[in-house]
């Protein structure tokens, strides 16, 4: 590090479940240039300055979805996230709000990844169709009813933006609810009545009080918030008219 | 043995830590307006039933400086409310395709607020051609 | 997942919300500033707009009672909706106790609303 090297203060919330009783902040002073994602940043923390620092990443161009955090207070993805837009302010980085700490910048998922299996995300067919039958057509329109939605990569900053997430985990949440529609529009798709047991269920839609903020945070503009609300109108139709209708709903 | 001890934050005061959670809890705080309104005309509506002394009661009180005072506030209350009401609707509601083109958010926010502000309208033309 | 989910009982209480939400967004500002502002200070509407025989015919007529129940019921539904929500919001999950308190009192105004148009009667 010369001496003209600028450098910026990364503050970063630590957490060591074998020696910490409860999370603590420690500020790095990293050398900066205009180019550096905030997570470049914390990877010269791991690389020079403290090896212990833990944090999860893969492809640094917000693809894969994991290396979402806290940045300022704001849930974002590390890798498209750059340090120049705080300098010379210091940066705070703290692990994704809403989840366990497992470690340092490291959440603990797993009820989410229940979650996403809960929804059956895949298409379960309505009528199956043998390889001579050829492939399901689609036309643009019957894309257009869930392309936007198929678009998540399971960042969790939905989550981390969902306060009644926060306040009750048990909501199925954003992301899983954005997926579930994703499949239950899909015009191959005859699984709608199962999943739409889960959207009635007390962990349901209608823990969602439409703050949005889910939406805004979203990398891949999935507009979660949307998902959620066009499905409390589907449950209440569900539950208004199951009596109608021969078949009924959804028990 | 378990190495793992995974860490939970409490949630207080959650809502003064992002702009975003204060601005909502702000639009979510009409609702006090909302309901205090419908509950002084919901008295008005029992004094109405009361008979005419009972009625013009509660049409002086209106008078008050603190009912004032109230309704200037709920006024901007429920203003605010409207306002708030159509800015998530493009989130709330189905998409509407129009043209084959899926309508903004700018545009339902925009339709939205039109409506209201036509319904406000006409509610004062009838009220005011009813009164005349 | 859990083998047994639970039906939620939410969409009664989401639709009421919403159509009272609805409601106050569309009429909710200018209401208030006939009853609450231009009547009371005499502004802009005649004198006796709100004078006693023009509301309890107005109360009489049918329209008049449906728009008069569905104004307070609904506003008091919306309302009761989203406090509910804000307790749970600001961490008094009161569960019940909160839910009967909010959705109790908007249903003793939705009968006293009734309870008085079926008195002004007919």
């Amino acid at each position: 590090m010369s001496e003209s090297q600028k450098t910026i203060e990364i503050e970063v919330l630590r957490y060591h479940p074998e020696k910490d009783k409860e999370p603590h902040k420690q500020v790095f002073e990293v050398p900066f240039t205009d180019d550096m994602s905030v997570l470049q940043g914390v990877q010269y923390i791991k690389d020079y300055l403290d090896g212990s620092l833990s944090f999860r990443w893969s492809c640094r161009m917000a693809i894969c979805g994991s290396c979402g955090m806290m940045i300022n207070g704001e849930p974002s993805l590390s890798c498209q996230t750059f340090l120049r837009d705080f300098y010379p302010a210091r940066v705070r980085v703290e692990a994704l709000s809403h989840f366990p700490i497992e470690r340092d910048l490291v959440v603990n998922i797993e009820g989410f990844i229940e979650k996403l299996e809960s929804i059956q995300p895949y298409i379960i067919p309505k009528e199956p169709r043998t390889l001579a039958q050829g492939e399901y057509l689609q036309t643009p329109e019957q894309l257009n009813a869930y392309e936007q939605f198929s678009s998540c990569i399971n960042c969790l900053l939905c989550y981390a933006a969902c306060p009644q997430f926060g306040l009750n985990p048990s909501f199925i949440g954003p992301a899983a609810t954005a997926l579930l529609h994703r499949y239950n529009v899909d015009s191959r798709d005859g699984g709608k009545a199962e999943r739409m047991e889960l959207v009635n269920s007390e962990e349901g839609v209608f823990n969602c009080t439409a703050v949005g903020y889910c939406s805004e945070v979203c990398p891949k503009q999935v507009d979660p918030a949307n998902a959620v609300n066009q499905n409390k109108t589907n449950s209440a139709a569900d539950y208004f008219l199951r009596f109608l209708t021969p078949k009924g709903g959804a028990k | 043995m378990n190495k793992r001890r995974p860490y939970v934050r409490s949630m207080d005061g959650w809502w003064k830590k992002n702009p975003f959670f204060v601005e909502y809890m702000i639009h979510e705080g009409t609702a006090l307006f909302v309901a205090a309104y419908a509950g002084i005309l919901l008295f008005g509506l029992l004094r109405l039933a009361q008979g005419e002394a009972a009625w013009n009661a509660w049409l002086s009180a209106m008078k008050n400086p603190w009912y004032i005072g109230f309704q200037v506030l709920a006024l901007i209350a429920l203003t605010y409310h409207t306002y708030t009401w159509f800015k998530i609707m493009p989130r709330t509601m189905p998409p509407v395709v129009v043209g084959g083109q899926r309508l903004s958010a700018w545009a339902i926010t925009g339709s939205g607020l039109a409506v209201a502000a036509a319904a406000c309208l006409g509610l004062l033309a009838l009220v005011w051609g009813m009164a005349r | 997942m859990k083998p047994t989910l639970k039906r939620s009982n939410a969409p009664i209480f989401w639709a009421l919300f919403g159509a009272g939400g609805m409601l106050s967004a569309l009429l909710g500002p200018m209401l208030v500033f006939i009853t609450g502002l231009a009547v009371p200070l005499g502004w802009l509407l005649p004198p006796d707009t709100m004078s006693y025989p023009r509301m309890l015919a107005f109360a009489q007529n049918f329209i008049g009672k449906g728009f008069i129940f569905a104004i307070i019921a609904l506003f008091l539904w919306h309302a009761a909706h989203r406090i509910f929500h804000s307790l749970h919001d600001i961490g008094i999950h009161a569960g019940t106790a909160a839910k009967l308190l909010c959705y109790g009192s908007a249903m003793v105004g939705t009968l006293l609303a009734a309870y008085a148009l079926l008195v002004i009667g007919f």
